[in-house]
C-alpha cells in the first residue's frame, strides 16, 4: 500500500485558544474568569468593539436617506455588511439577507409575514422537542390566530431527534418544518440535511434556527437547501441587537411586509402605499446600522479563525468535557443523541442547578442554570432545570478542569 | 461573603429534609409559586382557624434556598395569627432585600432569629427571589389563591 499524505492537516493543530483569548478584552479585565456561557451570548473580540466605535467616530449617518457623502458612506458600509452575511451563509444573493434584531425577531417575521399569508386552517407546522422558546412560541401565537396544527417531533431515548418519528409526522398538509440546527439546551446536532430532504419531499418549507450552529460550524444554505435560516449576532461574537434572516429570494418576494414605516416603502399616499422589494421591505425604520457593521467584523473574525478550525477545537473540547465530567461520581450529562457540540447540560446529584451555579460563580465560573429557554424539553427529561456549560473559541481544557474541581467542591459543601 | 454563610448547615438540612412537605387534602387556602427564571416551584397549603394558622405545609421542587425557606416558613407560621404572619413576612422581606426592616414585635423576635440564616441571600441578588418565593405563595393563598411568579 502506497503512503498517502493526509488530504489536509487537522485544523485544530493551528488553533490555539490561549492565543485567541487575548483577542477578548473581557478576560484582561477579569483575569480569573472561566466563561462557560457562550451559548447564551459570546464575548466580543476587540476588533468588534473597536469596529463599532470606529464606525461611530468616522462614518456614522443614517442610511438610505441623505444625499450627502457621509450618509452614502454609511449606506455603503451597511450594505457591505449584508454582503458579508451573504458570504457567511453562502446565499446566492445579498437581497436574500434581511437584518433583524436577532433570531427571535427573524422567526417572528417569518411567522407573521410568510406564515400569516400562506398557512391556513388544517395545515400543519412541525417543530421538535429540542427547540428554543423562540422557535415554539411564535408558532403557537400564529396557530391561535390562523388555526393550523402544530406538531412536535420527539427526541429519542438518547436525547437526539427521533428521525423516524419526525418523518412519520410529515404529511400532505405539512407546510412548514421549523427546527434548530444545534439544540441550545443540550448541544444535540440535528440531521438538518435529512430534515430538509424529507420535508421538501412533502412540499413543506424548512426554517432552520442556526443560533448555536453559526458561531461554530460552516453553514451553506444552498447546500442545505433550506428555505429560511437565521442566527443572532451576539452569539457569533458580534453586537447585541442584530441578527440575520436568510430566505430564498422567490419566497421573500412573495412575502408581505410585517412592519410598516420608513425605508420599506416606494411611495406613500393616504390612500395607498407601495412597498420596496426585499430585503428593504422587511427593514422598516432606521435599522441597527452599527450592529450590522459590528456583525460584519465578527463574521470576518470567525472566518479568519476558520469555522472548520473552530468546530474541530470545540469538538475536541466537548469530548474532553464529556470524558472529564462523566468520571465525577454523581455528575450526569444530559443526553444529546449521536453528536453534540460545545454544550454540556449537567445534573449533579443532590445539588440543584441554581445552587450549583451560585457556588460556581464563587469560583469565577460563569454557567447558565435553569431551563435554557427550552422548558418543554427540560420538563420532558424530568429535570426542571439543568446546569449548562457552553464553549467558545476562547475556552480550553483548563476551563473544564476548573469546572470539574468546582463541582467537587460544591459536592463537598453539600455533603457536610 | 463566604459561601458557607449562604449555605449554612440549617439551610442544607431544611433544603435536603424539608419539614411539612405534604399536600393538604382540604386546605382552606392554597396557591402556587413559580420562579420562571430558574424553574423553582412551590405549592403552599394553609388551613385557617379564624384568623389563626392551624396548619401550613408545602410541596415543590427547586434549589436548596427555596426549599429551605419554604420549610422554615411552615415551621414558623404554624399557630401564628395572620397579623403576626404579615409582620414576619414584612421583616423577612426587608432583611433579604437589604431594605428598611420594620421593628419586630417582641413576641416574634425568636422567629425572626430563626429566619436569620436565609438573609445571606441579600449578597446574591439573583437568589433573593428563591428565598421569598414560598412567602409570596403564602400571601397569594390568603388573597384567594393564584399562581404567583417571582423572577
Amino acid at each position: 500500500m502506497t503512503h498517502l499524505s493526509p488530504l489536509r492537516t487537522p485544523a485544530a493543530a493551528a488553533f490555539d485558544p490561549r492565543v485567541v483569548k487575548r483577542d477578548f478584552p473581557i478576560f484582561a479585565r477579569h483575569p480569573g474568569l472561566v466563561f462557560l456561557d457562550s451559548g447564551a451570548s459570546a464575548q466580543k473580540p476587540a476588533v468588534v468593539i473597536d469596529g463599532v466605535a470606529e464606525f461611530y467616530r468616522s462614518d456614522y449617518a443614517n442610511i438610505h436617506r441623505g444625499v450627502y457623502r457621509l450618509s452614502a458612506r454609511s449606506t455603503e458600509l451597511y450594505e457591505a455588511a449584508r454582503e458579508r452575511a451573504r458570504r457567511f451563509l453562502n446565499a446566492r444573493d445579498a437581497a436574500e439577507i434581511v437584518f433583524v434584531r436577532g433570531a427571535t425577531e427573524a422567526i417572528n417575521l417569518v411567522a407573521n409575514s410568510w406564515g400569516a399569508t400562506f398557512l391556513a386552517p388544517g395545515d400543519e407546522v412541525v417543530i421538535t422537542e429540542l427547540e428554543h422558546h423562540a422557535n415554539i412560541v411564535p408558532w403557537q401565537l400564529l396557530r391561535d390566530r390562523v388555526g393550523f396544527t402544530l406538531k412536535v417531533a420527539p427526541v429519542d431515548a438518547t436525547g437526539g431527534l427521533d428521525l423516524a418519528a419526525f418523518e412519520a409526522l410529515l404529511g400532505p398538509r405539512t407546510k412548514l418544518v421549523a427546527v434548530t440546527h444545534l439544540a441550545n439546551a443540550t448541544g444535540a446536532l440535528l440531521p438538518v440535511e435529512a430534515i430538509v430532504r424529507l420535508a421538501h419531499a412533502k412540499g413543506a418549507k424548512v426554517l432552520i434556527d442556526g443560533c448555536q450552529a453559526a458561531p461554530r460550524m460552516p453553514v451553506d444554505v444552498r447546500a442545505l437547501g433550506c428555505d429560511f435560516y437565521t442566527f443572532s449576532g451576539h452569539k457569533t461574537y458580534g453586537p447585541t441587537g442584530i441578527g440575520v434572516l436568510y430566505a430564498r429570494k422567490a419566497i421573500l418576494d412573495a412575502m408581505p411586509p410585517w412592519q410598516g414605516g420608513g425605508d420599506m416603502i416606494l411611495n406613500v399616499t393616504f390612500e395607498q402605499t407601495t412597498f420596496q422589494d426585499p430585503p428593504a421591505r422587511f427593514e422598516a425604520g432606521t435599522p441597527d446600522i452599527s450592529g450590522a457593521i459590528g456583525l460584519a467584523v465578527a463574521l470576518d473574525y470567525i472566518d479568519g479563525l476558520g469555522r472548520e478550525a473552530i468546530l474541530a477545537h470545540e469538538a475536541a473540547l466537548t469530548a474532553y468535557g464529556v470524558d472529564r465530567l462523566s468520571r465525577l461520581p454523581g455528575v450526569h450529562i444530559v443526553g444529546a443523541g449521536q453528536q453534540r457540540y460545545a454544550i454540556l447540560s449537567l445534573n449533579v446529584d443532590g445539588i440543584h442547578p441554581h445552587d450549583l451555579a451560585t457556588i460556581l460563580d464563587q469560583h469565577h465560573i460563569a454557567v447558565r442554570a435553569g431551563h435554557h429557554c427550552a422548558q418543554p424539553l427540560v420538563d420532558k427529561l424530568g429535570l426542571g432545570a439543568t446546569t449548562r456549560a457552553s464553549f467558545g473559541v476562547y475556552n480550553d481544557e483548563s476551563d473544564i478542569d476548573a469546572l470539574a474541581d468546582a463541582i467537587v467542591a460544591a459536592q463537598k459543601m453539600f455533603k457536610r | 461573603m463566604d459561601l458557607r454563610d449562604l449555605y449554612q448547615d440549617i439551610i442544607l438540612d431544611h433544603g435536603q429534609h424539608p419539614r411539612n412537605f405534604r399536600k393538604q387534602e382540604q386546605p382552606s387556602h392554597f396557591a402556587n409559586g413559580h420562579n420562571p427564571l430558574c424553574g423553582d416551584r412551590v405549592t403552599v397549603y394553609v388551613t385557617l382557624d379564624g384568623d389563626r394558622i392551624r396548619d401550613v405545609s408545602f410541596q415543590g421542587r427547586g434549589c436548596a434556598i427555596s426549599q429551605a425557606s419554604a420549610s422554615l416558613m411552615t415551621e414558623i407560621l404554624k399557630g401564628k395569627t395572620l397579623a403576626e404572619a404579615e409582620a414576619l413576612f414584612a421583616g423577612f422581606r426587608a432583611k433579604v432585600t437589604g431594605g428598611e426592616a420594620p421593628p419586630t414585635p417582641a413576641p416574634l423576635e425568636d422567629d425572626m432569629e430563626r429566619l436569620e440564616p436565609l438573609t445571606g441571600v441579600k449578597s446574591y441578588p439573583a437568589r433573593v427571589k428563591c428565598a421569598t418565593l414560598a412567602w409570596h405563595a403564602f400571601e397569594a393563598a390568603l388573597r384567594g389563591g393564584a399562581t404567583v411568579k417571582t423572577e
